[in-house]
């Protein structure tokens, strides 16, 4: 592979890595709060992913504001989802909210199968990023490049709200010690909600740039990007929204890398990441910057 | 200020408190003395709104808040600060400070509250940038102090703020306690350390095994003979 190839498989990885990441965030924010592995993640992208088509293919909506639109109705969606299935059972056993999290999942995909059918439906690229740039031999599709920018500055926006605001120190001490947050004054549905807000306001994000990319919908994409997602969060240290995000880098590296060095095993792309899974889970378990923290 | 009449309180099928009244008026220091179990954290709980009570009736101010969230009590200005500190390790020392005064509107208020702890506890001050897990048990009790003392407490009720501190630091938190109380600021406390409870507490009560058994002055409390052999260690 010459130097403009690795070059293109790097700007692939990133997008596909930057895309891991912001989708890993969300699992990462309510299980770092909750303690809860929220396995409908996945398919809250996909509905996210049907109101921006809505929006931007039936009602002919600019893109922005289809994916504005899509984040924050998704955004919407997570809240429901936590106060109507997750809230009843904050003080029962956790592997109740987990259950319940694959039965909201497979609720969603079959609603979605229900409500929107199963054959995929087309999802039209806007022009700003059907565009292909080419300099000295490297030829890569502008989304590739914006994905990666727009994902910095979604990560920085929501670091900047994690740990410049009172209600992401809320979320932080919420993520320690639920009981005393309260003494201070602090609801912690609120925060919860929040927090459920967020994550799925990026998943969101993350779904409208995986749609353009493909670029099509279905009622079962959320599945395998929620998975590999999952994945890359434990790969970063689960509870960590910056390993999250490194975590997907690597994942989406990974797969890219796999497939240019290793042709002949692209057909084992998607098992990569559970590979990874098994690997990381039996050699540094807390994740790449996952840390245990002194009581 | 605070009226706690008839309060009972179950966990899983065990009575923790039964039928406990007790008050606290405004510029009082009372504290809560009983060996481990009696129900004293419970009580504290319950007051503040994290524990349910079965029955009985709290009052605040004059106002009932029998079974209020927590969240909405501290907001009145009825504060605890839990045992074992419970400061929040990934936070900074300042942002513990400012999360004890969550609701206060942002301001140059505020920012003075943080200098009064900081004047209060100077340990704090040298300190403030860094993560609360660094400190040592001492620190984290006064920077537990601070925070609740920044959310302008009416009634601050704390519990075992002595335990597991040397005596040195024990005679420092004290102190601490009385200076907040000069303050205009009444003041719950429950200790195990009974001696230097009922040292600074205008009245007493003594909880055995879920209820109160006993209640006085605190001069009083410390010259009773079963409190002595009980709770001093005197013979």
């Amino acid at each position: 592979m010459d130097g403009a190839q690795l070059t293109q498989q790097i700007i692939n990885g990133l997008t596909l890595g930057s895309l891991y990441g912001l989708i890993a965030i969300g699992y990462t924010m309510v299980y770092g709060i909750l303690r809860l592995i929220n396995f409908a993640h996945g398919d809250v992208l996909m509905v996210g992913c049907y109101i921006a088509w809505f929006a931007a293919v039936q009602f002919g909506l600019p893109w922005w504001v289809a994916l504005m639109g899509s984040m924050v109705l998704t955004a919407l969606l997570g809240v429901i989802i936590d106060q109507g299935a997750y809230r009843p059972l904050r003080r029962a056993p956790r592997i109740s909210a987990l259950i319940t999290a694959i039965g909201v999942s497979f609720l969603l995909e079959n609603l979605g199968l229900v409500i929107f059918g199963g054959r995929p439906k087309a999802f039209a690229r806007p022009e700003v990023f059907n565009q292909i740039y080419e300099w000295g031999g490297v030829r890569v599709l502008s989304l590739s490049i914006w994905v990666p920018i727009l994902t910095a500055v979604i990560l920085a926006g929501l670091l900047l709200i994690i740990y410049r605001t009172r209600v992401g120190m809320a979320m932080r001490a919420l993520s320690r010690d639920m009981v005393t947050v309260q003494l201070m004054g602090v609801d912690t549905n609120r925060i919860v909600a929040i927090t459920f807000a967020l994550g799925s306001a990026l998943a969101a994000a993350g779904g409208v740039f995986w749609a353009m990319k493909y670029p099509q919908i279905n009622p079962l994409m959320g599945i395998l990007p929620g998975l590999k997602a999952f994945v890359a969060a434990v790969l970063g240290g689960i509870g960590n929204v910056v390993g999250a995000m490194i975590g997907g880098l690597l994942l989406g590296m990974a797969e890219i890398l796999l497939v240019a060095w290793l042709p002949e095993l692209a057909g084992y792309r998607d098992a990569l990441a559970f590979v990874l899974l098994i690997g990381i889970l039996i050699f540094k378990p807390t994740g790449i910057i996952g840390q245990e923290l002194p009581e | 200020m605070l009226e706690v009449r008839d309060l009972q309180v179950n966990y899983g099928g065990i009575t923790a408190l039964r039928s406990v009244s007790l008050s606290v008026k405004q510029g009082e220091i009372v504290t809560l003395v009983g060996a481990n179990g009696a129900g004293k954290s419970t009580l504290l709980g319950a007051v503040c709104g994290l524990v349910k009570p079965a029955s009985g009736s709290i009052r605040f101010e004059g106002n009932d808040i029998t079974g209020r969230k927590a969240h909405r009590l501290s907001r009145r200005g009825l504060i605890l600060v839990p045992e074992g500190r419970r400061i929040f390790v990934n936070l900074s020392v300042t942002e513990n400070l400012i999360l004890g005064g969550y609701f206060r509107p942002k301001g140059a208020e505020l920012d003075q509250d943080i200098e009064k702890v900081f004047s209060i506890f100077p340990r704090l001050a040298e300190r403030r940038k860094q993560t609360a897990g660094t400190l040592s048990g001492g620190e984290r009790q006064m920077l537990a102090l601070g925070r609740g003392l920044m959310s302008r407490p009416k009634l601050l009720m704390l519990d075992e703020p002595s335990l597991g501190l040397s005596p040195l630091l024990v005679a420092e938190v004290f102190g601490v306690i009385e200076q907040i109380h000069a303050q205009g600021v009444t003041v719950l406390l429950v200790e195990q350390n009974a001696a230097a409870a009922l040292g600074v507490a205008d009245r007493g009560y003594v909880l055995e095994t879920g209820k109160v058994v006993l209640e006085g002055g605190g001069a009083e409390l410390a010259a009773d003979g079963g409190v002595q052999r009980a709770y001093l260690g005197m013979d």
